[in-house]
Formats: C-alpha cells, sequence, structure tokens
C-alpha cells in the first residue's frame, strides 16, 4: 500500500498554529480597513505556518509547483489550462471569504473562512490527482480533513448527500460571464464519501496558501475520484437528502455521473481511461483503481455496479 | 509563370514553415507548459485546420480579385494542410501513445472524434498522392477534379472533429466552423448553376 501515516514528527515541525491563524486574522483585519481606502487588492500567496508535514504521503515524486500552479482547469477563469494562472491573480479577491452551511443539519449557518478551518489542526497530504482528461500529478496539500468541519454543523439523519457551490461573481470570476456551464459551478458526494478520512479541504499547497487559480481560498480533494469533483473556492455546503446534480453531470449526462470514481475499465467516450499522463513524464503510466485509494475507499462501493454508477 | 508567382511561391513556402520553426523553437525552450505532448498536438492540428481553410479561400480569391496567378498556390497550401495534419496525428501516435497500436485502434473505434479526425486525415491521403502533374495527367482533369472536391468533405470533417474534442467551450471551432461553411456556401450557386462545376 502506498500510503503511509507520518510517524516522528519533530516538535520544531510543529510551528505555533495560533501565530498562523492570528496572522490571517491581522490579514482580514487589514485588507478590511485598507478597503475603506483602497479597492481590495488579489491576495498574494504567503507560506503557511503550523501544519503537520506529510501526514499522509505517496511514493511518486510530487509535480513541480510551477506545473500545478499553471496547468489546471478552472473554467471561471477560461478553458485553456494556462488560463487561471494567468487571469485568476489578478481579479480574485479572496479576502474576505465565508461559507454558508445549510440543508439538514442541527446548527446551520455562515461562517468565515478562518473560523471553519480553525478548530481542526492543519495537515500536509501529498495526494495524486486524476484528471479526467487523462493526465495526473502528484499534489502537497494543506488542509484539514473535511469529516470534523462538517460534523461541528451536526448533520441530521436526513443529510443523505452534501453539495458544494463554487463562488459566483463574474467580476471577480470574468469566465462566468459566459455561458459555457450552468454557473456556480456545483458538485457534490454521498454522506460517507463527504466523511471518509481521505476526503480533504485544502487551504494550501507546497507550504503556501492556495493560489487563486488553484481555488483559493478553500477547495475540496478527493484524491479516489477524478479531478473535477473536487470543486474549487467554496462558498456554500448544503446537506441534503438528494442525490444533487452536478454541474458537470447537466453538461454531459452521458460523460460525467454523479460518483465518477476514477476507474481504468470504465472509459469515458471522450478518453481511455485505462492509462494516464502523469505531467512532467513521456510515457504513459496505467491508471490505478480508485487512483490507487481503493484499500480505504472501495468499501464505499460495496454491491455497487460502478459502470452503471460511473 | 509570372514574375510575381516566382517570388511569392517561396516567400508563401516559408512562411508556411514559420509555424514549424516556431513550435519546434518552443519546444526546445521549455515554452509549450506543463503538458508539452498535448500543446505540440493541438498546436499542429490547429495549423493543419487552417492550411485546409486557406487553401479553400484560394479560389474564391482568385475569383473576387482576378488574381489568376493566385490559384498556383492552391496545390502548395492544400500540401501544407496535408503536412501539418501527418505532423499532427504522427504527434498522436508516436509522442502521445509511443505506438501503442492498441490503444490507438480502440481510441479510433470508440472515441468518436478520433475515428472523425483519421476519416478526414485518411481522405486527404489520395488527394495528396495526386498533387503532382504527371499524377495529375495520368489520372485526368475531369477525374481529377472530381476527386479533390473531397476537401468540401475533409473541412467540414475537420472541423466536427474539433468541435467533438471540445468539452464545454466551442467557441474556437464555431469560429472554424463559419468561416469553412462561407468558403464552400460562396461554391455553391456556382456547383448548382448552369455552369454546373467548380
Amino acid at each position: 500500500m502506498l500510503l503511509r501515516h507520518a510517524v516522528d514528527i519533530r516538535e520544531s515541525e510543529i510551528t505555533d498554529r495560533a501565530l498562523y491563524l492570528d496572522r490571517r486574522r491581522f490579514l482580514t483585519l487589514a485588507a478590511g480597513a485598507a478597503g475603506l481606502a483602497l479597492a481590495p487588492r488579489p491576495v498574494q500567496a504567503g507560506p503557511l505556518a503550523g501544519y503537520r508535514k506529510r501526514a499522509m504521503t505517496v511514493d511518486d515524486k510530487p509535480t513541480s509547483f510551477e506545473a500545478i500552479t499553471t496547468y489546471n482547469n478552472f473554467y471561471e477563469f477560461g478553458t485553456d489550462k494556462s488560463d487561471p494562472s494567468k487571469y485568476a491573480p489578478g481579479v480574485f479577491v479572496t479576502k474576505p471569504w465565508s461559507v454558508a452551511v445549510d440543508g439538514e443539519c442541527g446548527k446551520p449557518g455562515t461562517v468565515a473562512f478562518e473560523d471553519l478551518i480553525r478548530p481542526v489542526p492543519l495537515e500536509e497530504r501529498i495526494y495524486r490527482h486524476r484528471c479526467v482528461e487523462a493526465w495526473s500529478m502528484v499534489i502537497p496539500w494543506v488542509g484539514v480533513p473535511l469529516a470534523p468541519v462538517l460534523k461541528r454543523f451536526e448533520p441530521g439523519s436526513r443529510a443523505k448527500y452534501v453539495r458544494f457551490t463554487t463562488l459566483l461573481d463574474p467580476k471577480r470570476m470574468p469566465g462566468q460571464s459566459r455561458p459555457i456551464l450552468d454557473w456556480p459551478y456545483r458538485e457534490g458526494l454521498r454522506i460517507d464519501e463527504a466523511m471518509h478520512p481521505l476526503t480533504f479541504l485544502a487551504v494550501g499547497l507546497y507550504g503556501q496558501d492556495l493560489l487563486p487559480q488553484n481555488g483559493a481560498p478553500l477547495r475540496l480533494v478527493v484524491p479516489w475520484k477524478y479531478g473535477f469533483k473536487s470543486i474549487k473556492s467554496i462558498v456554500r455546503i448544503s446537506f441534503v437528502e438528494k442525490q444533487p446534480t452536478t454541474t458537470w453531470m447537466e453538461a454531459g449526462p452521458d460523460e460525467y455521473g454523479f460518483y465518477s470514481n476514477v476507474n481504468p475499465h470504465v472509459d469515458h467516450p471522450r478518453w481511455s481511461q485505462a492509462t494516464e499522463r502523469r505531467i512532467g513524464e513521456f510515457f504513459r503510466r496505467k491508471t490505478l483503481m480508485f487512483n490507487g485509494y481503493g484499500d480505504q475507499v472501495a468499501s464505499l462501493y460495496q454491491g455497487m455496479d460502478l459502470r452503471a454508477n460511473f | 509563370m509570372s514574375r510575381a508567382l516566382r517570388l511569392a511561391k517561396p516567400a508563401v513556402f516559408a512562411v508556411s514553415l514559420l509555424p514549424l520553426v516556431w513550435v519546434a523553437w518552443l519546444a526546445v525552450a521549455g515554452g509549450l507548459g506543463a503538458n508539452p505532448i498535448e500543446a505540440l498536438n493541438r498546436f499542429l492540428g490547429d495549423w493543419a485546420l487552417r492550411f485546409l481553410l486557406v487553401a479553400l479561400a484560394v479560389t474564391p480569391v482568385r475569383r473576387l480579385t482576378g488574381w489568376a496567378a493566385v490559384g498556383r498556390l492552391r496545390r502548395m497550401l492544400g500540401l501544407f494542410a496535408f503536412f501539418y495534419a501527418v505532423l499532427h496525428v504522427s504527434s498522436y501516435v508516436g509522442l502521445d501513445q509511443f505506438f501503442d497500436w492498441q490503444a490507438i485502434g480502440k481510441d479510433i473505434l470508440k472515441r468518436h472524434y478520433i475515428t472523425v479526425g483519421m476519416a478526414a486525415l485518411t481522405l486527404l491521403v489520395p488527394l495528396a498522392a495526386t498533387s503532382t502533374q504527371s499524377m495529375i495527367r495520368r489520372v485526368g482533369g475531369r477525374n481529377w477534379r472530381r476527386l479533390h472536391r473531397a476537401v468540401y468533405v475533409i473541412t467540414p470533417l475537420a472541423v466536427v472533429h474539433f468541435w467533438m474534442m471540445v468539452k464545454a467551450d466551442h467557441s474556437r471551432p464555431l469560429v472554424y466552423g463559419v468561416v469553412a461553411a462561407l468558403l464552400l456556401a460562396v461554391r455553391l450557386p456556382r456547383f448548382l448553376g448552369p455552369a454546373g462545376r467548380t
């Protein structure tokens, strides 16, 4: 098995987390004060501190920071994979940021981004990332597991699914001024998928705050599913009873299913999913079932026909 | 051959090679981004389609301007379309799939945009093969003209190939589609009219 849990973490590696949060809070306040005089400016990534390094990792070599931050899909900023890094940093203001949590839960509410992640210790997880377009990366995310974040809102027995929504603001996300997809972008998970220990809310990568093009300030990371499930720049989390329809399911019902688990045996109409190009490598690799996370997640789908539930 | 044409031919030839020079330079200089194989493949496909459209524009331009000599560039431009199409497919076969013939065969059968693209390239082959003077003579002018009308099918196939490949934002294939449709539409009156041939 490729997953490892870090065992020996030196005390010195665990920098003071209060310091990190104070810094963010200060920046938020400063940005708010500055906003009285100046237009808000896009965020510059700063170093993150106080996270547990390599809490989970894989044997594969991480993809370069350059590639991760210049080659990705984020149609809110354009449909070329170089568009997000070209256009997002100039326009995408991510402070202040809050997330509304609603639906089938005991304690709904709107929470500032900092307060949403504060109760859970930050950690680094190096995950494989597999795009449905048959390319892949290895990304050192920093963030928090999703489950403890969700539990705080006390999801009820009718919370069978979780729906996530990206910001809708064509001023900050210029790609939304064209009807390429039915904005805002929406994604969903079954509640047990959302509560799975691998499911992660990333706020940084390579030890820095997430850059706008990668889904700042917080995005989902579901490493055993195709990348488009890992919704970026989340503003709403809803506990719902019925399976939500996602943006890509609407755009192409034959192409994108609700589950979208990485599966080399079920081809997408456009791409064979048997192999993938790891960014930075010449030869294609064989794609692993559940992106190599089968030991942890296969049990979620026991008895399900993964061909029908693609 | 007029003097202008004698100068124009090598100039057009050199200009037509510029995209290849440019992409070769990008590849060497690391300017193709994080996924250079994909970038190269897209670049070559774009230029194959552009040359198809430019070649298709020759006859309408000749008729509009009355400059007969421009017609003499058509063969070269058509052959450049074939040249970039072959490079486009070669980059898919040799770089993207690294000669995995089984995967390529499956792609052609199952990925419809690849099926359509391969059909377009296959149809281009007899056109390129009959582009020499001696082949034109052997085939015969009338048959040759009939055969080369295949480009009226090939160009839409190439646009459809691009259209199908795109996931959601069809603005670029739409532009190519509109240009192709115009270039085909201007031929319709002659095609349907009493002259009956182009």
